[in-house]
C-alpha cells in the first residue's frame, strides 16, 4: 500500500512537472508571423518591444516587394503567416481565393475609433464581413527635391516638363505607371477608357526618365545622390525620407488629382495564432503607436480618426490629408480584373521597350 | 579519343560496373539538381496559371504564342543578343592580348602575381562589383572627376544609366573567363612552332593569324560561349547600370518571376531564349571552326 501510494505521488508530481515545463515553453514561445513591405510600420523595433512587453507575444517578419509576390507567398505557404498587409484593392481577391479569413472585431478596442468610411469600405469588408481592418491610407503622387524648385509645382504635367529632361525618377510598376497617365489625361484610374492616349502619354516620358526605382531605400539613395529633380513617390515614404533621412523633399498633390490607396491588415487562413494576430492588429491601429510612428519616423495617414487628430497641427497627414478639398481630388485604387491587369502589364512592357530605343 | 573508341568493345562487365559506380553519383546529382528543376520549369511554361492554392491551371501554348504575337518581345530578344555579342567581342578584344602576354611573354613569379590580379574580382560578390561601377560612372563620380582633372572644364560625361555603362559593367564581370580559357589554349602552343614560323620568314601578324589564332580557337570559343550565354540573359547589371536603357529580355523574365508572378510566361520566355542561344551556337561554332 505504502509502496503504491508513494508511486502514485511520484507519478503525479512527475506529470505536473512535465505539464509545467510544456506550459512554460508554450507561453514563452508564443509568436506571430507578419507579412508586409519592409520598413512599413509593423517592424518598428520600439513598437515591437512595447507590444511584447504588453502581451508577451514575439513578432517575426517576412517581406514582399509587390502585391503579386504577397499573394504568391500566401498561396504557397498556407499556415505560415498570421498577419498580412493587403492593399484594399486586393483584399476581396485574397478573400475569394480563401487566403484570408473573416475577422471578428468585437474584442478589438480601437476598431470603434476607425473612420466609418474606411472601416466599412466595401473593398475591405465586402458584404459587411470584415476581411481587412482599415489601417493606413495615403497618396501616390510625386515628390520634388526642394533645392531644384523655388516654388512648389501645381500640376502633374511637371513630370513631363522638358525643364526636367533626364531628371525624373519613375517607379517600375505597370499599374502605377498607367494610373499616373490616366490622371494626367483625365481618365478613371481603375478603368481607363482610352488606352491609346495613355500609351502616348507614357511614351512621352522617354526624354524625362533618369532611371526606375523599385524600393523606398533605392529612392532615398537616388535622391541623395542628386539623380532626380522629382520622382513618383508615396506620401508616407516621403515623410519618412524627410523626417528619418533628412532629405530635402516635399510631397506634391497636383491639381489634376492623385492616386489614393487604403491598406488593411488581414488574418491569414490557417493562421497559427489568430488571437495574437488580432491583438497585434489592434496595437497597429492604436493612437499610441501611430502618433509616435508618424512624428518620430514618418507614416501615411491613419485610418483611425482619433489617431490623426492627435498629430501636431502642421503634420502633413493632418494639414494636407485632413483637408477635405484635397482629399476630394483623389481617385482611390479599386479592385481590377485579371484581364485588365494583364493588358496594363503588356502596355507597360511595350512602353519600356520603346523607352529604351 | 581514338584509342578510347577502339578500347570500348573490350570493356568488361566488371569495368562497366566500376565506371557506373564511380560516375553514377555525379550523374544522379546532376539529374537531381539541374534536370529536375529545369523540367519542372519546362512543364510550367505550358500552364495557364501557377498551380498554387486554389488556382486551376490548364495546359496551353499561349505563353509561347505571346512571344510571337507581341513585337516588343522580339525587339528585346534581338537587343539582348546584340548585347551578348558586343560584350563577348570586347571581352575578346581585351582578354586575348592579356592572355597572350601571360602565356608567352611573362614568366615565373610575375605570372602568378598577375594571375591573382585577374582572378581577384571573382572573389567579390557580383552585386558589389556592379555597385562599385555606379560610383565610378555616375555624375560627379570617380571617372568624371578624373577626366575633369586632366582636361579642365571637360564637363559631364553622362555615362551612368546608358547602354555603354551596361557594356562596361558586363565586360568587367566576364573578362576573366576569356582570359583564363584563352590562356589555357595559348599555353599549350609549343613555342618552337612560333620560332619555326618566324625563322621561315613569317611576319608577326601572319604568325598570329595563321598559327596562334587557329590553335587558340578552342579556348576563344569556350570563353565566348561562357560569356555570351549568361550575358544574353543578364538582368541585374542592366537594371542597375542601364536606367531607362536597361530593359532586356532578361529583365522582362525577372519581372515575370518577381514582380508579376506570371511564372508560366517567364518560363516560356526563358526556354525560347535557351532555344535561340542553342540555334546560334549550332550555326556559329562550326562556322568559326571552318574559317580558321
Amino acid at each position: 500500500m505504502l509502496h503504491s501510494k508513494l508511486l502514485r505521488r511520484g507519478l503525479a508530481s512527475l506529470v505536473m512537472a512535465v505539464g509545467l515545463a510544456f506550459g512554460a515553453a508554450q507561453s514563452w514561445a508564443e509568436e506571430i508571423r507578419v507579412l508586409n513591405w519592409q520598413g512599413y510600420g509593423t517592424d518598428e523595433a520600439w513598437s515591437l518591444e512595447l507590444f511584447t512587453e504588453k502581451t508577451g507575444i514575439d513578432v517575426v517578419h517576412d517581406y514582399f516587394n509587390s502585391e503579386q509576390e504577397m499573394l504568391t507567398k500566401l498561396r504557397t505557404n498556407p499556415g505560415a503567416y498570421d498577419v498580412v498587409l493587403i492593399n484594399s484593392a486586393y483584399t476581396k481577391q485574397a478573400a475569394d481565393e480563401g487566403l484570408i479569413q473573416a475577422i471578428d472585431t468585437s474584442g478589438m478596442k480601437n476598431v470603434a475609433d476607425l473612420s466609418p468610411g474606411m472601416r466599412d469600405n466595401e473593398n475591405l469588408a465586402p458584404g459587411g464581413t470584415t476581411y481587412g481592418v482599415a489601417w493606413l491610407w495615403g497618396v501616390t503622387s510625386f515628390a520634388v527635391n526642394t533645392n531644384d524648385f523655388s516654388e512648389m509645382p501645381q500640376s502633374i504635367e511637371e513630370l513631363w516638363d522638358p525643364k526636367h529632361a533626364g531628371r525624373v525618377g519613375w517607379r517600375d510598376d505597370a499599374i502605377e505607371a498607367v494610373m499616373f497617365a490616366a490622371i494626367a489625361t483625365g481618365q478613371d484610374i481603375n478603368n481607363p477608357s482610352d488606352f491609346v492616349v495613355i500609351r502616348d502619354k507614357l511614351r512621352a516620358l522617354k526624354p524625362q526618365i533618369r532611371t526606375f526605382w523599385s524600393s523606398e531605400d533605392e529612392w532615398n539613395q537616388f535622391m541623395s545622390a542628386n539623380e532626380f529633380d522629382l520622382a513618383t513617390y508615396w506620401s508616407g515614404s516621403a515623410s519618412r525620407s524627410k523626417t528619418a533621412f533628412g532629405l530635402p523633399v516635399e510631397f506634391v498633390i497636383p491639381k489634376e488629382g492623385a492616386i489614393g490607396w487604403l491598406d488593411g491588415l488581414s488574418v491569414a487562413t490557417d493562421a497559427p495564432n489568430p488571437e495574437g494576430a488580432k491583438a497585434f492588429i489592434d496595437w497597429m491601429i492604436d493612437p499610441e503607436f501611430y502618433v509616435t510612428w508618424d512624428t518620430e519616423v514618418g507614416a501615411p495617414a491613419s485610418a483611425n480618426a482619433k489617431a490623426n487628430a492627435e498629430l501636431p497641427e502642421t503634420a502633413f497627414n493632418r494639414a494636407v490629408l485632413g483637408d477635405p478639398e484635397k482629399v476630394a481630388t483623389l481617385q482611390f485604387m479599386g479592385p481590377m480584373d485579371e484581364e485588365l491587369r494583364q493588358k496594363i502589364l503588356e502596355l507597360w512592357q511595350e512602353t519600356k521597350t520603346y523607352l529604351q530605343e | 579519343m581514338q584509342s578510347a573508341t577502339v578500347d570500348a568493345p573490350r570493356i568488361s562487365g566488371r569495368r562497366l560496373r566500376a565506371i557506373a559506380g564511380l560516375t553514377g553519383p555525379a550523374y544522379f546529382w546532376l539529374a537531381l539538381t539541374v534536370f529536375l528543376p529545369l523540367s519542372a520549369m519546362f512543364y510550367f511554361s505550358f500552364l495557364s496559371d501557377v498551380p498554387f492554392g486554389k488556382r486551376v491551371a490548364v495546359l496551353t501554348l499561349e505563353n509561347y504564342a505571346a512571344f510571337f504575337e507581341k513585337e516588343f518581345y522580339r525587339t528585346l530578344m534581338l537587343r539582348s543578343f546584340r548585347l551578348g555579342a558586343e560584350v563577348t567581342f570586347y571581352c575578346f578584344l581585351f582578354g586575348f592580348p592579356c592572355a597572350y602576354l601571360l602565356a608567352k611573354t611573362i614568366k615565373g613569379r610575375w605570372r602568378e602575381a598577375l594571375f591573382l590580379l585577374v582572378i581577384l574580382p571573382f572573389w567579390s560578390n557580383a552585386l558589389v562589383r556592379i555597385f562599385s561601377w555606379t560610383m565610378v560612372l555616375r555624375g560627379n563620380g570617380v571617372l568624371e572627376r578624373l577626366v575633369n582633372w586632366i582636361v579642365p572644364d571637360y564637363g559631364p560625361l553622362n555615362l551612368m544609366f546608358t547602354y555603354p555603362a551596361i557594356v562596361v559593367g558586363l565586360v568587367h564581370s566576364y573578362l576573366p573567363y576569356m582570359i583564363l580559357t584563352c590562356y589555357i589554349s595559348l599555353e599549350a602552343i609549343d613555342d618552337s612552332l612560333i620560332e619555326a614560323a618566324r625563322s621561315l620568314g613569317a611576319r608577326r601578324l601572319t604568325v598570329l593569324r595563321r598559327l596562334v589564332l587557329p590553335l587558340a580557337l578552342p579556348g576563344i570559343l569556350a570563353g565566348a560561349i561562357l560569356i555570351f550565354v549568361p550575358v544574353v540573359g543578364s538582368f541585374m547589371e542592366p537594371r542597375i547600370l542601364g536606367g531607362r536603357q536597361g530593359t532586356f529580355i532578361g529583365t522582362i523574365i525577372e519581372d515575370q518571376f518577381t514582380a508579376v508572378f506570371n511564372w508560366p510566361l517567364g518560363a516560356a520566355l526563358s526556354f525560347l531564349m535557351l532555344g535561340f542561344v542553342l540555334l546560334i551556337l549550332l550555326v556559329v561554332v562550326p562556322l568559326a571552326r571552318r574559317a580558321t
